[in-house]
């Protein structure tokens, strides 16, 4: 209807409803779509060719086989495509998710195709504090759900550790906190491992650094028997490296126990989660680590006093039972008196018996003796005599007889 | 808890079981609850666990290295002072 846009009046308003259209202008020169598009392109991308533009991520749908993530930006007017193309992609600090409050850098482009126009999206932060903390309580919600901060998976620290290995800034307070604990504590073959604690390399190193003591021995150094992980206190961006998931999942991997200390008392990030235990301080990771030395000490030498003792006071109690228990003996004496008694009494019986016996045969041989006389005999011979001398004289008779 | 003695494995154990079983072995020695021809026996591991354990804690020396980071993961090791 109207081709104003090309009108050369510029700066006057044109009075539609009471003129009459103008005639067509024959000599505005005409575009073809393509060539219309192109000149938008142009227009569009020399406008915008770096801006900054904060919204939420809607619709995300991504990485695509090819690599590259589209999504679209969203306030509550307006929506903007957006495409993130595969290399910026990958190295991308934080990976868009819907929901996610950002900002994103990038430039302004069109397609031609369906009249569109997008974001080319070269950098993407969360937006703000209240974004990066809705972000780490969904990874944290997706790495519990895999069983990564199981209370089962933590492992025991060792007692008194030989080695201790600790991945850290090799300069700075930290690693200087925990030396100078772990020497008033206890002395030990300490490990640094270097890594950067902060920006874009921070948590490919601490993880690689986890992974790499879990590969101990090495280089002629020894496993150690503790790793201690720690950076001191920072922003929520600054400490970030510490809630990736490749620390995250390095520090839940490592059969080496672990301590986490990142931080101040009041940060807590993912790390603290999968690592066995987590130190609310660097010089805390230390206290942790080692037992106080001179404590020790102490007690080993009270345990080896009472070694000392335990068989003398053994011996005692032994001699002490020995002699409780001979106390308790009844004498021999009090044993051998009831039988002695029944002996002396049977023996005195025995005196006094035999006497008696003696004297009562004594009285039957008296009397049996007083009854043997000679008597019986003497009468038996007078008998016999008298009656020979009375044969005699009766035989004497009879021949005087027959010689008569 | 009878464990087979003979020193060669008390080296290899750690400080903390070498003092737990050094107050277990104290502990029935006091208590009488050994015979007396064991004791002299378990007396003696209490001896050789107390000298494992003192040397244990003898070595106590600090050593602070930092590793050396070659392209292959760590190459050496050299002292490390931030005092």
């Amino acid at each position: 209807m109207i081709f104003g846009a090309a009108n050369p009046n510029n700066g006057r308003m044109p009075e539609a409803s009471t003129e009459s259209p103008p005639a067509p202008r024959i000599n505005l020169p005409e575009f073809s779509v393509g060539e219309l598009s192109i000149a938008l392109k142009r227009t569009v991308e020399e406008a915008f060719p770096y801006v900054r533009v904060r919204g939420e991520i809607s619709g995300y749908r991504g990485p695509h086989a090819s690599g590259h993530a589209y999504f679209a930006l969203k306030d509550e007017t307006a929506k903007l495509d957006a495409v993130c193309f595969k290399g910026v992609f990958q190295k991308l600090k934080f990976k868009p998710q819907e929901g996610l409050e950002v900002v994103a850098i990038g430039r302004i482009t069109t397609y031609p195709g369906k009249s569109g126009y997008q974001i080319i999206v070269e950098a993407l932060e969360p937006a703000g504090v209240g974004a990066l903390l809705a972000l780490l309580e969904e990874r944290k919600r997706t790495l519990a759900a895999e069983g990564l901060f199981d209370a089962g998976r933590k492992k025991p620290l060792p007692y008194l550790p030989e080695t201790i290995g600790v991945i850290t800034s090799p300069t700075g307070a930290v690693i200087r906190d925990i030396l100078h604990r772990l020497n008033d504590r206890f002395p030990r073959h300490v490990l640094v491992w270097p890594v950067t604690v902060q920006g874009e390399k921070a948590a490919g190193e601490v993880a690689a650094a986890i992974a790499g003591f879990n590969a101990f021995p090495k280089a002629g150094l020894p496993r150690p028997d503790v790793l201690i992980v720690a950076r001191g206190g920072g922003s929520i961006e600054d400490l970030w490296a510490f809630n990736e998931e490749i620390v995250v999942r390095a520090a839940a991997a490592s059969a080496i126990p672990l301590i986490s200390a990142v931080g101040h008392e009041t940060d807590t990030t993912l790390i603290d989660y999968a690592s066995d235990v987590r130190a609310p301080t660097p010089t805390a990771a230390a206290e942790l680590a080692v037992p106080v030395r001179i404590d020790l000490l102490a007690k080993t030498r009270d345990l080896a006093g009472r070694l000392e003792g335990a068989p003398l006071r053994r011996l005692e109690v032994l001699r002490q039972r020995l002699s409780d228990l001979s106390r308790a003996m009844p004498a021999a004496e009090a044993l051998l008196a009831i039988p002695r008694q029944r002996l002396d009494t049977a023996s005195g019986r025995l005196g006094s018996s035999l006497a008696l016996m003696v004297q009562r045969y004594a009285g039957r041989l008296g009397q049996a003796s007083a009854r043997l006389t000679a008597q019986p005999l003497l009468q038996a011979i007078q008998r016999h005599g008298l009656r020979i001398s009375e044969l005699a004289s009766r035989s004497g008779a009879a021949a005087t007889r027959r010689n008569d | 808890m009878a464990k087979k003695d003979g020193a060669d494995t008390i080296e290899s154990l750690s400080f903390e079981a070498a003092l737990k079983e050094l107050e277990e072995i104290v502990g029935r020695l006091e208590r009488g609850q050994v015979e007396l021809e064991d004791s002299i026996r378990i007396y003696e591991r209490g001896t050789a666990l107390k000298a494992h354990c003192e040397a244990k804690l003898r070595n106590a020396e600090a050593r602070v290295q930092k590793l050396l980071l070659g392209p292959n993961g760590p190459a050496g090791a050299e002292p490390l002072d931030v005092t």
